[in-house]
């Protein structure tokens, strides 16, 4: 099943809706210009209503964009319909046809393309195998599992070897531990056919278990694009600090800077941090701290005072008041450490390299 | 902003599908000819019939004291019978929901229900004349009663509540089973008597969803033909004041006038009901019951209701029997026994009956597929696709639900009989057994795409979008998918159009032929001449054939179904 590879690329794309209610046109996406490389697992991530679905659709061809081009490859598909792009999506509500078996479902592509009989069998069973199914195949959709029946719709994707592979939150239905096992599945299947794939979830756990690149859309554009680390370490903004993980915000301006450290004053207090090169001393600057890379001590770094102090299992979860900012951290493997307290006065402490100023 | 790149874009997709681009062509050809137009030309006659534009035949018309009296005998018949229908309906639909009702009266209640699916919408006329008549077997033997007149109001009023209260009763019963049970028992556990939760809960509730019925009812009631006609006596309305005009009085632009003031009553109490009220009952009435009712056991309600319940539905089933076994009476009202084939006999030996029986099942039989297939076309697109004539195709073939089938019939004959806008075009269609198939297809195209509407919206949209998208172009994903999921909706439009066009009169009778003899024609001609023996065996081979139809259906349903396994899911 060698073939070429092929990305996709979306040029000024935007799409405009009409508010049902007001009969107001709106921006669902807007402007939005995109490289996905081929063989690539991309993730698009967001809030619902941001336009990851509707941006997912237009890659599919079920709406068309009102300004812009999407390319497959090098060649511009805009005029091309559904049934005619290279790609294959796996929808969320699964979408078996509910009148044929496993068999049949996932036959049917290579049925509409009049691939001969002996090779639909020989393929299809070399995916049902791909995707652990073997001995499902005269199963009816309705007697599948959820899991399985989500297999079902990827092998069907898959057996007819689209350029690109689309999901449509196709995890959504599944119960918390199937999702975890499923993801991993999908991803290991991805990496073996080597298969571009655009997947859409609201879910940021997915996302970082699944991708090579994240894109964060937020009210129809594109808030960040990067790899997981990229985007959970340096947030472009605040929306997306708070989306991927948990984020605390620490406001205060820059008094001085020595070398790559600048110093900035929280909440009366100073504090040194690894800075860049565009800020300049006088200016306000917000700072990214996430809950897991702090730590409580009787001194030595912010004072604070404890307001919540909860024992959650594998961590204590505190909250701590810096003046009037409040801060979230987790207190990792709390066994043998000390506890503080609500109350409790005492200090928040951190690496200066672990914080990230937007 | 500017929507211009999309919308090019969506024409483009649509226009690189060209079995879809056709089907939809001539779905907009089909409609616009056989629904607006004859509804066009009946406006263009009564307004420039007599030669010149003007109001002058409406003068004419509503000059004429019959005419005027024909409306308001219409309006009151209709009123009337809205309102007993609806009631009576409602009462039913309760108890069905409400109070535990053993086998046998929940046999009555279906089979009540059944009745007038499968029987022409006359038969009610006959049993009603050859019960209470002059010569009634109630009210002559039993009774003694010998002038008892069952013509006229009263007569259309009976037998039209009893025609058409199951439909009420069906409507109605799948409402009331949506209500949450819970919404009852809190008012119940606030302190709340029976009555009370009825009156200020279950009522309030079904208030939109009652007067939907009424409002059918109504417009079923006026557009009603064969029954005023049967039993109305001296008692004319709208419809067969205007079949008098145009058969009798060969006043055509008349007609045409009046067929528009009919139309024009039917379209308002339409859009009343589509756009207000339906729109309404959808809106208190969402989902389904989380989980059973509490049915009523109590005695005091549960007795009287079901015994009340039961003898009317007694009292209908009985006038539907009257039917055949009036069929097998050797002379109604004088001479009851021995029992006599005789009748049956007459209808194949004497009257034709084997040509009529054969010439109304042929063209039903040529009718029926392409109704339920059309039908369940619109539906796909109507639910499924987008373009821009969708609004088009949905709004008129529903808007053919609200025309009278005499008004259809009027529209036909002014369109048609001269070709299409009187130049002769076309008018080789005009009285041949084509034009009859086109008007069963119109007569019923709307149940059947109501009902493929309502089944398409229960499909996943994305089980159609995830074929298309694995290659397969609109009529693979017709025919592999979609109509495969909708089997039994077709099957059940199938029958319905096959059932609805034999037992059809109201249009049928303005355009038919000599060529063509239809059963339902014969019937009332029968009934008109006061034959009524043989009027009944007509109708009893009539009902064993519709009977058959839908007892093959449920069959074929039961056996082949496919909606049980999807449902499961």
């Amino acid at each position: 099943m060698e073939k070429i590879k092929k990305g996709v690329r979306l040029d000024h794309i935007s799409k405009i809706y009409q508010d049902p209610k007001t009969g107001k046109e709106f921006y669902a996406v807007k402007d939005t210009s995109l490289t996905i490389e081929p063989g690539s697992f991309v993730t698009l991530l967001g809030p619902s209503g941001c336009g990851k679905t509707t941006t997912l659709r237009m890659i599919a061809g079920f709406e068309s964009p009102d300004e812009g081009e999407i390319y497959l490859g090098d060649e511009p598909i805009n005029e091309l319909t559904p049934n005619k792009r290279d790609t294959a999506m796996v929808f969320q509500s699964y979408a078996l046809l509910p009148h044929y078996n496993v068999f049949d479902n996932v036959a049917y592509g290579l049925k509409l393309r009049k691939v001969p009989k002996e090779e639909i069998k020989e393929r299809v069973m070399k995916i049902l195998d791909l995707v652990e199914l073997t001995g499902m195949e005269g199963r009816m959709t309705n007697q599948l599992s959820g899991g399985q029946q989500q297999r079902v719709a990827l092998a069907r994707a898959l057996v007819i070897e689209p350029s690109v592979l689309l999901f449509d939150e196709p995890l959504s239905n599944l119960d918390a531990k199937l999702r975890v096992t499923m993801r991993t599945e999908i991803r290991r299947i991805q990496q073996e056919v080597g298969i571009t794939a655009i997947y859409v979830t609201h879910d940021q756990s997915e996302a970082m278990a699944l991708s090579d690149n994240i894109i964060i859309m937020n009210k129809g554009v594109v808030a960040q694009m990067g790899t997981p680390q990229e985007i959970y370490y340096h947030p472009v903004n605040e929306f997306v600090a708070d989306f991927i993980g948990e984020a605390n915000f620490l406001k205060g301006k820059m008094t001085g800077r020595s070398g790559d450290l600048v110093t900035l004053d929280i909440e009366g207090s100073p504090l040194e941090v690894e800075g860049n090169d565009r800020m300049e001393a006088g200016n306000e600057y917000t700072l990214v701290l996430r809950p897991e890379a702090a730590t409580l001590a009787d001194k030595g770094g912010l004072p604070c005072k404890v307001v919540l102090s909860c024992f959650m299992g594998s961590y204590q979860n505190y909250h701590v008041m810096v003046g009037n900012t409040l801060v979230k951290l987790e207190e990792h493997n709390p066994k043998n450490k000390h506890i503080y307290a609500v109350g409790d006065n005492c200090s928040l402490v951190f690496d200066p390299k672990s914080v990230h100023v937007l | 902003m500017a929507k211009t790149q999309g919308a090019a874009l969506d024409r483009k997709k649509l226009m690189a599908d060209p079995i879809m681009v056709t089907t939809i062509v001539l779905l907009i050809t089909f409609l616009t000819l056989f629904i607006l137009y004859p509804l066009a030309i009946l406006l263009v006659d009564s307004f420039v019939g007599d030669g010149s534009f003007g109001l002058s035949i409406f003068k004419r018309i509503f000059a004429m004291p019959s005419f005027t009296k024909a409306i308001t005998n219409t309006l009151k018949v209709g009123f009337l019978v809205g309102i007993l229908s609806s009631l009576i309906g409602l009462l039913f639909a309760y108890v069905e929901v409400y109070v535990r009702m053993n086998r046998f009266v929940g046999g009555l209640f279906k089979t009540v229900s059944m009745l007038p699916v499968v029987s022409p919408p006359f038969v009610l006329s006959l049993s009603m004349i050859m019960l209470f008549g002059k010569a009634g077997i109630i009210t002559r033997f039993l009774l003694h009663i010998y002038d008892n007149n069952v013509y006229g109001f009263w007569g259309i009023v009976i037998v039209q509540t009893l025609t058409f209260f199951p439909v009420c009763y069906m409507m109605l019963k799948g409402l009331l089973k949506n209500i949450d049970p819970s919404l009852e028992e809190a008012a119940r556990d606030m302190g709340a008597g029976r009555w009370k939760v009825f009156a200020d809960v279950t009522l309030p509730l079904m208030l939109p969803g009652l007067g939907n019925a009424f409002l059918v009812t109504f417009i079923e009631s006026i557009a009603d033909f064969a029954n005023p006609m049967i039993i109305g006596g001296s008692y004319d309305t709208l419809a067969t004041t205007i079949y008098l005009q145009i058969t009798g009085a060969y006043d055509k632009a008349g007609a045409a006038a009046m067929a528009v003031v009919l139309l024009c009553i039917t379209l308002l109490m339409f859009a009343v009901q589509k756009y207000y009220l339906e729109a309404k009952t959808a809106a208190t009435l969402t989902g389904k019951a989380s989980r059973a009712r509490m049915l009523i056991e109590d005695k005091s309600v549960k007795v009287p209701l079901t015994i009340f319940c039961s003898l009317a539905a007694l009292f209908v089933i009985m006038m539907y029997i009257c039917v055949p076994i009036g069929a097998c009476f050797p002379t109604w009202g004088y001479k009851f026994f021995p029992l006599t084939g005789k009748w049956f006999n007459q209808v194949f030996t004497k009257y034709h009956g084997f040509k009529a029986f054969k010439d109304s099942f042929v063209l039903s039989l040529i009718a029926a597929p392409i109704t339920a297939l059309l039908s369940m076309i619109i539906s796909y697109l109507v639910v499924k696709r987008k373009f821009k004539a969708k609004g088009f195709i949905e709004a008129v073939s529903m808007l053919a639900m609200a025309v009278p089938g005499t008004v259809l019939g009027v529209g036909y004959i002014r369109g048609f009989s001269g070709g299409l806008f009187h130049t002769g075009f076309l008018q080789g269609i005009y009285g041949t057994g084509l034009i009859l198939i086109i008007v069963f297809v119109v007569r019923s195209l709307p149940t059947g795409t109501r009902s493929g509407i309502s089944a398409l919206r229960q499909i996943d949209k994305s089980i159609e979008e995830s074929a298309y998208d694995m290659g397969a172009d609109s009529l693979k994903v017709f025919t592999t998918v979609t109509l495969p999921l909708i089997k039994d909706s077709f099957l059940s439009g199938l029958v319905t159009a096959f059932v609805r066009s034999i037992t059809a009169i109201s249009a049928i009778i303005l355009l038919v032929t000599p060529s063509y003899l239809l059963i339902t024609v014969q019937i009332n001609e029968f009934a008109e001449k006061g034959a009524y023996s043989l009027a009944c065996a007509f109708a009893t081979i009539l009902i064993i054939i519709t009977y058959s139809a839908v007892l093959l259906m449920n069959a074929f349903i039961k056996r082949f179904g496919t909606s049980r396994n999807i449902k499961e899911e």
